[in-house]
């Protein structure tokens, strides 16, 4: 799929939920270039086959044991454990205390946490040589994911130790990211293998007494991607991860840590699909990232979990705290997101400005289709002298679908010369879905100038008109003018990105318009 | 807002006895008690409440305040403080009607100007709803307020002036002044607003205003409040408005006073056609807190809202625009633009701002914008370069940005007392910062 990059996949795969069929289509592999969307013909979820493993999973239910089980099946050192102890606790508190956030502008009904599967891993614990040994279902679910075979090659490397013990080597890009420096593993590896870093940065940026579910993940959490690009060096590809639930009435909970020291650059992507159920499934995930003096990382994010079917049953809820700290001067960490997939989205990429002249960006796409409800933005947070940041968001709902843009701009007394530029646009496809405009904009320093620009409309009946009388059937002018719409997001993105985003646009904006 | 803790029970005990009025009134009242009670009091949790804590007002032992005080008042002390507008002027001390500062000239033929106590049965048709514990508060205590219709058709020269004044000799007292406007369809009215603190007297007192305005079909309302508090004061208050078919309202807020002082102006388009045109100014200096909550509720198609809230901050002042546009299901045609600009004049000075857009309607028109800044350098530096001395410059920059928004205020009058009162508190700001 990418070329360029190194793909790190990461599944929770169980036996539960045997005998479902899946509904995917084989015939169309995401990162093929397809101009025509017409081809595309199953307008449902693509990606929701589900593919039956023998799994190693904990009893259902969350409790101090399950946190000691998790810890102790993923051989972690005491120190791993007596954090996640202590974020359970704590976690016990807020449950108590009744402290799940409700002032989003999402409705779901009370989730039970203790019918959640917490782990789940694949049976198999044999290390695999060559793509010969790979269990044939993994493969064949790489050719209905449209992963190539070559990928799949230096993937299943990756993916069969991802999957089978949540350890992953890629030889070939590892040796090449070594020679450099890079370390890229999975988060378990690290915790093996470099303690010291992982201790240093865990919880620097999200600490686990962050949020209801932030706290949730610091004690649950599977596995994820550890990311430290040393001193210096520029990573000389882009690095991806690929997230996927497969078993049913899992929750998945990784964690990303992504390390930038000082002049470092990198580039990282994030993908993610779920099969289709019909109950809702839990993701809450945590995805901190830290940039030096100098450093600049770049996270770019296609989401495309099962969004549930057309009268909202199923789907996933991705209830997702991500926060990069730009922690040295002059430094820069910038979001990019499509948000097309999800039952609910609760997410807020966010930047921390500690450093003096760093930059923050975030640049939003956010689908809701159907019965979707999303509730995503930002925050920028200017501390240091001089510092900067720019939003652009693009909201597009459609159907019965309720988009809300909540973002908060906070320029403390420390930030003199602090400047933000925020612009959110909405686009309302039908009348009977919703768009939100949210901003907090709260200023302590006189230095400081914070703009924030907002629009709502419909597609114009002039522009409709002049596309139809030029021959091009109305669903497709719909989805041309919000690919326009989108374009300065899409711009972002890296370019393999951009082509499957624009495409996930176009597929699941079919049948809500016309 | 959640089940009502100690503090707020304490709080309502002090408040206790519901007013005793005839028949069904004297229920309604208990019934808004309750609600409180069930309810309890908002917090930060509260989005609506998110800036403003309301805890230093639950902690002072307010007591109702009593009728009878004359708090050093004269009427040409309030020609000085509250203008001189000519017209109807009705005054009322801590909620109670003064009859013998008001003055009750040129009432048109039918219209009906009086206080609210006067007029059997007009509680009952304000607000059902309670949308806070204070309006609530307001509706169980409530002891009197102005009351005014005007009949069909009739053209209203000359302002209604209302002036509230508060004040206390010794312990804090709380007063809930409560209002009714009413005019009918095809009218027009022009409707004043004062807030003041008393000549004497202006110690701890919370004032808590709440105003209903009802608007007939192709009625013409402009609403002009000006906040005045004392500095040591508490204000809150509540401008309800339902503007009927192809109606006209327009309303101008200029808050300047108070310890902790919040506005709010709540617009319900329930009929179609209908126009509303929010203006407001606050600037809040030294230690003072002011919160302008507007919300917009499109209900009926084809209204159109304009909302432009600016805010001169200095000291320690902390100033907050939170506006709220929701654009209901049906609501098709609406036009609604929102938009909100701070000045920040001091170092500790604070701005916090939230326009929110909430749209369930397609065929719209929706924008907000927001800014946040500072005085800009080049300009002070041109008038410096030709002369003017630096804090000089930067009154008139700063009265510059305040005055796109008392320009907007009609009747030269009150247009001048108002920029004079501005004037004054921003040399509340200006010597402190060369002291």
């Amino acid at each position: 799929m990418i070329e360029r990059s190194i793909l790190y996949y990461y599944e929770v795969i169980t036996s539960y939920g045997l005998g479902e069929v899946g509904q995917g289509v084989a015939d169309a592999p995401m990162g093929t270039l397809q101009t025509d969307i017409r081809e595309i013909a199953n307008r449902e979820y693509k990606y929701g086959f589900v593919t039956d493993l023998p799994a190693d999973a904990v009893p259902r239910g969350l409790s101090e044991d399950v946190v000691r089980l998790i810890s102790a099946k993923k051989n972690e050192p005491e120190w791993m454990l007596n954090w996640r102890l202590k974020a359970y606790r704590y976690w016990v508190q807020l449950k108590k205390s009744e402290a799940e956030p409700t002032w989003a502008r999402v409705h779901y009904p009370p989730i039970d946490y203790q019918d959640i599967i917490y782990y789940s891993a694949p049976k198999p614990k044999k290390a695999l040589k060559s793509l010969d040994e790979v269990d044939p279902e993994v493969l064949a679910m790489f050719n209905k994911l449209g992963i190539s075979l070559a990928e799949q090659e230096r993937l299943s490397g990756v993916a069969m130790d991802a999957i089978v013990d949540s350890v992953s080597v890629a030889t070939t890009f590892k040796k090449k990211l070594a020679d450099v420096g890079v370390i890229f593993c999975s988060f378990s590896e690290a915790v093996q293998n470099h303690p010291d870093l992982v201790q240093k940065y865990l919880g620097s940026v999200v600490p686990y007494t962050d949020n209801f579910f932030a706290t949730l993940n610091s004690a649950v959490f599977t596995d994820g991607s550890f990311c430290f690009i040393p001193k210096g060096v520029r990573c000389p590809m882009e690095l991806s991860t690929y997230f996927r639930i497969n078993a049913a009435d899992t929750g998945q909970f990784e964690r990303t840590l992504i390390v930038a020291e000082e002049g470092a650059y990198v580039s990282y992507l994030e993908g993610c699909t779920a099969p289709v159920r019909d109950k809702n499934q839990l993701h809450a995930a945590v995805v901190e990232i830290v940039a030096l003096e100098g450093a600049q990382v770049k996270y770019s994010t296609v989401q495309n979990w099962y969004p549930g079917d057309a009268e909202g049953r199923g789907g996933i809820y991705n209830f997702v705290t991500k926060r990069g700290k730009c922690a040295g001067a002059r430094s820069k960490i910038s979001w990019t997101q499509v948000e097309t997939g999800s039952a609910i989205t609760w997410k807020y990429p966010s930047v921390v400005l500690q450093g003096d002249d760093s930059v923050g960006e975030f640049y939003s796409v956010a689908l809701t289709a159907n019965r979707q409800q999303a509730d995503t933005g930002t925050k920028m947070i200017h501390i240091g002298k001089n510092t900067k940041s720019t939003i652009l968001s693009k909201g597009i709902s459609a159907g019965f679908g309720q988009n809300t843009y909540r973002g908060r701009v906070r320029v403390g007394k420390s930030a003199t010369g602090a400047q933000n530029h925020t612009q959110c646009d909405s686009l309302l496809l039908g009348s009977t879905c919703g768009a939100h405009t949210i901003p907090y904009i709260e200023v302590k320093n006189p230095t400081a100038r914070v703009e924030h620009e907002a629009s709502t409309s419909k597609i114009r009946e002039d522009q409709l008109f002049y596309c139809r009388q030029r021959g091009i059937r109305e669903e497709d002018a719909v989805s041309m003018i919000v690919n326009g719409f989108c374009r300065e997001v899409f711009k972002q993105l890296p370019m393999e990105f951009a082509v499957e985003a624009q495409k996930l646009l176009s597929v699941s904006l079919e049948g809500c318009v016309g | 807002m959640g089940a009502m803790d100690t503090r707020g029970q304490t709080f309502v005990q002090r408040l206790s006895c519901v007013p005793e009025s005839n028949g069904g009134l004297t229920a309604f009242r208990r019934a808004a008690l309750e609600w409180v009670s069930e309810h309890g009091f908002p917090t930060t949790r509260d989005e609506a409440w998110k800036y403003t804590q309301v805890s230093p007002i639950l902690d002072i032992p307010f007591t109702p305040a009593q009728q009878g005080m004359d708090l050093g008042l004269s009427p040409g002390w309030i020609d000085q403080h509250a203008g001189r507008l000519g017209g109807v002027r009705l005054v009322f001390i801590n909620g109670f009607f003064a009859k013998g500062l008001s003055s009750f000239e040129d009432i048109p033929q039918g219209a009906k100007i009086t206080n609210l106590a006067s007029v059997e049965g007009s509680f009952s048709q304000s607000l059902k709803d309670q949308p806070n514990a204070f309006t609530a508060l307001n509706t169980a205590l409530a002891r009197d307020g102005a009351f005014i219709q005007i009949p069909k058709n009739v053209v209203l020269e000359t302002p209604i002036h209302l002036v509230f004044v508060s004040g206390t000799e010794s312990e804090p007292t709380m007063s809930h002044p409560r209002s009714l406007v009413v005019a009918e369809a095809g009218s027009t009215a022009t409707v004043v607003e004062t807030h003041l603190g008393a000549a004497t007297g202006t110690g701890r007192y919370l004032s808590n205003a709440v105003m209903d305005v009802a608007l007939g079909e192709g009625a013409v309302v402009t609403h002009i409040y000006v906040q005045n508090e004392a500095e040591t004061a508490f204000h809150l208050s509540h401008l309800g408005i339902r503007p009927g078919a192809g109606s006209r309202v327009t309303t101008h807020s200029v808050a300047l006073g108070g310890r902790i002082a919040r506005q709010e102006v709540k617009v319900m388009f329930n009929a179609p056609g209908a126009q509303a045109v929010l203006n407001g100014l606050y600037m809040p200096m030294n230690k003072q807190h002011i919160d302008n909550p507007t919300a917009i509720e499109h209900i009926a198609p084809q209204c159109e809202s304009r909302t432009l809230y600016k805010g001169v901050i200095g000291g320690q002042g902390v100033g907050i625009f939170d506006g709220r546009v929701v654009v209901h299901p049906g609501a098709i045609g609406t036009d609604s633009s929102q938009a909100n600009k701070n000045l920040l004049l001091s170092d500790t000075a604070q701005a916090n701002t939230r326009p929110r857009l909430e749209i369930l309607a397609d065929d719209v028109k929706c924008a907000h914008g927001a800014t946040v800044g500072q005085l800009d350098d080049q300009a002070i530096f041109y008038l410096r370069s030709r002369g003017v001395p630096v804090q000089v410059a930067r009154d008139i920059l700063t009265l510059a940005f305040a005055d796109e928004m008392l320009n907007l205020i009609p009747m030269t009058a009150l247009r001048s007392h108002v920029r004079e009162r501005a004037m004054l508190r921003m040399r509340a700001e200006a010597q402190e910062v060369i002291g």
